[in-house]
């Protein structure tokens, strides 16, 4: 049975300090690690034969403004196909240079997936073979879904949020 | 030179060999907003460009504004041909959220609701391969039954296509007696024709020779790209969040996984066909089960999240109080993370959810099965003909909605 403790003695004892923040939100075990190390993070979960996180579920970007330095997260989540044993793993970037390594040579899945994450967010997936808008037309030149931009057209008087708005 | 490449050759080129044809995005083949702009050599696509967003409404930015139980009509029209599965989706993430245990009566209620969804969702699926090859007639068989399943939607919750059913905790109103004689009639009348359905294709051979072999993939692949749902059981890997995650007390039914072994259309079409007979054993085992649970049970006790009676708001203080702080958005909700996953149409309908204990998400993500195998459809038709592309499309059961949310 591939417990969270196991998963978490593996990783701590191939990649020690790299990969830290181990949380248990809801059962799933989340963890962080450098921007540079996702791949090798990645690679390890997938091709050690006891791990086998082969799957690559879901793949997203989040933003924290507040979070000076790493405003950025991606979040990735695996799946032990046979065990249905998830686990999620953040990389956190600033927002000024958001350099992360592409998934898509390890998972297929995450091609479309880091377009999107690039789309709405501007996550710049290095390596990336096809890296441009999949939802937004090619000529938007803002990342729709970072915090500061309001869901509301800004020209509207007609519309008072200070009651009902976040 | 490479196959993209030729793509994006000028019109009129003369190093250019090929014909680009673009399919979409208002083709009638296509049931859908799908743009694929096809390269192809005679009647042999060489390679295929999607392109989708053309229906984009932004739904992850808006559920950022919204609050929690006015998300649900968002999550509708995602995959509109299952909207209840959506539905159920979210407010299970949501009573996951804020830890809520719920009674095993609304939980049956719900995989029959959920359950009927999937009949609805693989008959509009399995019917229009039917149309694609050729065959209009067990489209007309198998559709008055999809309206009947509406029916039940519509007894239960008052609309039939884009459901917005349930409440965070239960239903809003009982299930009417009328609501279950129309679903035993339902139950009583469908299997004469699924299987008259059934007898119209499966042997078919024209149907078969339209469909066996075309537009495989391998389970390796599959999994690769992420396939999950019908599309990935039909290669032989037998993974339904209903088995691997139970959620809604799925745990307590008996019901198999049908799995394929080659992944074509064929199997596909066959692991629907099977889903379908599952679905209806299930609905018949938690029609069993609530008969011996209170009658009158269909939300949970959580009061400072499902909305009060309305008699009961204009009577009395406490019902008041309870509705005031719901609608106004004061109740206290858990910060957290938590990802949950429900076994949809078309496969692992997630909802990542972000919450800061605020009255909105901080930050939701629906992992969308369509959006994420659709990627896989240019190496799936590469080499096969224009006419099993349109095949492929259909039993991949490609919704534009999900596809763009």
């Amino acid at each position: 049975m591939l417990t969270n403790e196991i998963i978490k003695q593996r990783l701590t004892d191939k990649f020690g300090e790299q990969v830290r923040h181990f949380e248990e939100p809801y059962g799933m075990l989340t963890f962080e690690t450098d921007r540079d190390n996702n791949l090798k993070v990645m690679t390890f979960l997938k091709e050690d034969e006891e791990l086998g996180f082969t799957y690559l579920n879901d793949l997203t970007a989040v933003h924290y403004p507040d979070n000076t330095g790493q405003e950025l997260a991606v979040v990735y989540m695996l799946q032990n196909i046979r065990t249905s044993t998830r686990v999620r793993l953040k990389v956190f970037t600033d927002i000024t240079q958001p350099d992360v390594f592409t998934a898509s040579g390890l998972f297929a899945t995450s091609n479309w997936l880091e377009r999107e994450a690039y789309d709405f967010y501007g996550v710049n997936f290095v390596g990336h073979p096809n890296l441009i808008r999949i939802m937004n037309v090619d000529e938007m030149d803002y990342f729709p879904q970072r915090k500061e931009y309001p869901v509301e057209e800004q020209t509207r008087i007609d519309k008072d949020d200070a009651m009902f708005g976040r | 030179m490479s196959q993209k490449q030729n793509i994006q050759l000028p019109e009129g080129s003369l190093g250019k060999q090929t014909t680009t044809l673009n399919l979409g995005p208002t083709h009638p083949a296509t049931h859908g907003v799908f743009q694929n702009i096809l390269e192809m050599d005679g009647e042999r696509i060489i390679d295929a460009v999607p392109t989708v967003g053309f229906i984009h409404r932004a739904f992850e930015k808006l559920a950022e504004h919204k609050p929690y139980y006015q998300i649900t009509p968002l999550t509708d029209r995602l995959n509109y041909c299952s909207s209840p599965i959506n539905n159920m989706g979210w407010h299970m993430t949501v009573e996951k959220l804020i830890h809520a245990e719920l009674p095993k009566r609304v939980e049956y209620l719900r995989v029959i609701i959920m359950e009927l969804a999937r009949i609805a969702d693989h008959l509009v699926c399995n019917s229009v391969i039917g149309v694609d090859t050729g065959a209009f007639t067990g489209f007309i068989y198998v559709f008055e039954f999809r309206e009947k399943i509406y029916e039940v939607f519509e007894e239960v919750c008052g609309s039939r296509l884009t459901t917005n059913i349930g409440r965070i905790g239960g239903f809003e109103r009982n299930f009417s007696d009328l609501a279950f004689q129309k679903l035993q009639h339902f139950m009583d009348t469908f299997p004469k024709a699924m299987r008259e359905f059934e007898t119209l294709f499966n042997r078919n051979r024209i149907f078969m020779e339209r469909t066996m072999g075309v537009g495989g993939i391998a389970a390796e692949r599959a999994l690769n790209y992420g396939f999950t749902g019908p599309n990935l059981r039909a290669t032989g890997i037998d993974y339904d969040i209903r088995t691997a995650h139970p959620y809604s007390g799925y745990q307590d039914f008996d019901f198999a996984v049908p799995v394929g072994t080659t992944g074509d259309v064929y199997d596909r079409y066959l692991v629907r066909n099977a889903e379908i007979w599952e679905s209806m054993s299930i609905i018949k085992q938690a029609l069993e089960k609530i008969k011996d649970l209170d009658p009158t049970v269909f939300h949970a006790d959580l009061p400072n999240f499902y909305l009060p009676d309305k008699a009961d708001v204009y009577t009395k203080m406490e019902a008041l109080i309870y509705h005031f702080k719901i609608v106004m958005g004061e109740t206290e909700i858990p910060a957290g993370e938590l990802y949950h996953a429900v076994e949809g149409g078309n496969g692992e309908l997630g909802f990542y959810l972000i919450s800061d204990g605020g009255r909105t998400p901080y930050r939701l993500h629906f992992r969308r099965p369509c959006f994420i195998y659709y990627q896989a459809y240019p190496e799936i038709i590469r080499g096969s003909m224009l006419s099993d592309a349109v095949v492929t499309m259909s039993s991949l059961n490609l919704i534009a909605g999900e596809i763009d949310g």
